[in-house]
């Protein structure tokens, strides 16, 4: 492990999952499995909050159906590298939709933490901006200060247009705080806060 | 393989698509495909129903997932050998008893001139069950509507993942000499 440490200008994870979500009004959280899941919950759980524990590279896609579902209200998947690069087609197909209210923000620490550290394919040189602008995503920031991420969670309630963020943070494993694993719950009081009936 | 129903008699496609319909189907992800076409160009031209298209179909078991959770009611148009690249996404809908519905138009299993198509479209059912999700086949045009519909029903009632397998004979073999 490479660059850690109080030199390191990377940001912390736990901080910029605090700043995403600092002024979060009603916005509806997706988070991919592993540590992202974990920052979710040691910012703050909240029944809009839908956590993934598995289905690894499926959060952005899972934040599409949700934001096309939902056009009125913003839609924020925070995932990791890892998990958006064993999905990396989902960024063709958000590509294609575009729809304004979604926002992805991936925390690129170029490792898969859940496994021990070993390197990711950013960690290589691949470029998730690069990869988001190709698939035709028009708002794509590669963020690596708090300024930078400050801006971007002003963006998250606009809604003009499709965004995806890399952030990168620190390859740090923080102390795990870990929400239900419940994903019957999850879902039902995730649907509930928005006022779905059961049907 | 007849594309041209007369245009007396209702085509199955349409009963499929009445059906989701019926049901009110606002999502549908699809990875393209010959059997599907119909289908796929009904549902982009019907303007309540949002049609994605997907580079793979693992990513509809997760659209259809946030779909849900945000109220609306999704399926998955996909091809027998699509049905093997969703198979850990599978686990999702069963974690959280997400209702999902697939709608397999089969290959490999009937006058099939691609063997390569063979080894997934012989083991299509067997891998659907082994991850719990409920299977049921049409095999003649007056039962593809209401297979479908039945699918439909039991996945929303039940929050459970439901497959309709189209069979190869239904749709009849592709053509490879035009």
């Amino acid at each position: 492990m490479s660059g850690t440490g109080a030199n390191d200008p990377r940001l912390d994870r736990r901080a910029a999952m605090r700043t995403l979500l600092e002024t979060r009004g009603d916005l509806l959280l997706v988070t991919g499995l592993g540590s992202t899941t974990y920052d979710a919950a040691a910012a703050a759980d909240d029944d809009r909050n839908f956590y993934l524990w598995g289905a690894m590279g499926a959060a952005a896609m899972i934040g599409l159906g949700l934001a096309v579902a939902q056009p009125e209200r913003q839609v924020l998947v925070v995932t990791g590298d890892g998990e958006v690069l064993m999905g990396l087609g989902a960024l063709a197909t958000i590509g294609v939709q575009r729809p304004p209210n979604l926002a992805i923000a991936v925390f690129d620490n170029g490792r898969y933490a859940e496994t021990g550290m070993q390197p990711s394919h950013t960690d290589g040189g691949v470029s998730l901006c690069g990869v988001a602008r190709a698939c035709g995503i028009e708002a794509v920031f590669d963020i690596s200060d708090m300024a930078g991420l400050k801006g971007f969670a002003g963006r998250l309630h606009g809604g003009e247009a499709t965004s995806f963020a890399r952030v990168a943070i620190r390859a740090e494993e923080p102390p795990r705080v870990l929400p239900s694993r419940d994903g019957v719950y999850l879902k039902n009081r995730f649907r509930r806060a928005l006022g779905i009936d059961d049907d | 393989m007849n594309d041209q129903p007369s245009l007396d008699a209702p085509d199955w496609r349409d009963d499929i698509f009445t059906a989701l319909k019926t049901a009110g189907i606002r999502q549908i992800g699809y990875v393209p495909d010959a059997g599907h076409s119909r289908l796929i160009e009904l549902c982009h031209a019907d303007p309540e129903i949002r049609a994605i298209v997907l580079t793979s179909e693992e990513e509809g078991i997760g659209l259809a997932a946030g779909a849900w959770l945000g109220g609306h009611r999704a399926a998955l148009l996909m091809q027998s050998s699509g049905v093997g690249n969703c198979i850990n996404m599978l686990s999702l809908a069963k974690a959280c008893r997400f209702p999902l519905v697939m709608l397999v138009t089969m290959r490999g299993e009937w006058a099939e001139f691609n063997p390569w198509q063979v080894a997934m479209g012989t083991k299509t059912q067997a891998a659907l069950e082994l991850m719990d999700v409920l299977v049921y086949r049409a095999e003649a045009p007056e039962e593809a509507g209401e297979t479908v519909a039945a699918a439909l029903d039991i996945a929303f009632n039940g929050g459970l993942a439901a497959a309709v397998l189209l069979s190869q004979r239904l749709i009849g073999a592709k053509r490879w000499v035009k």
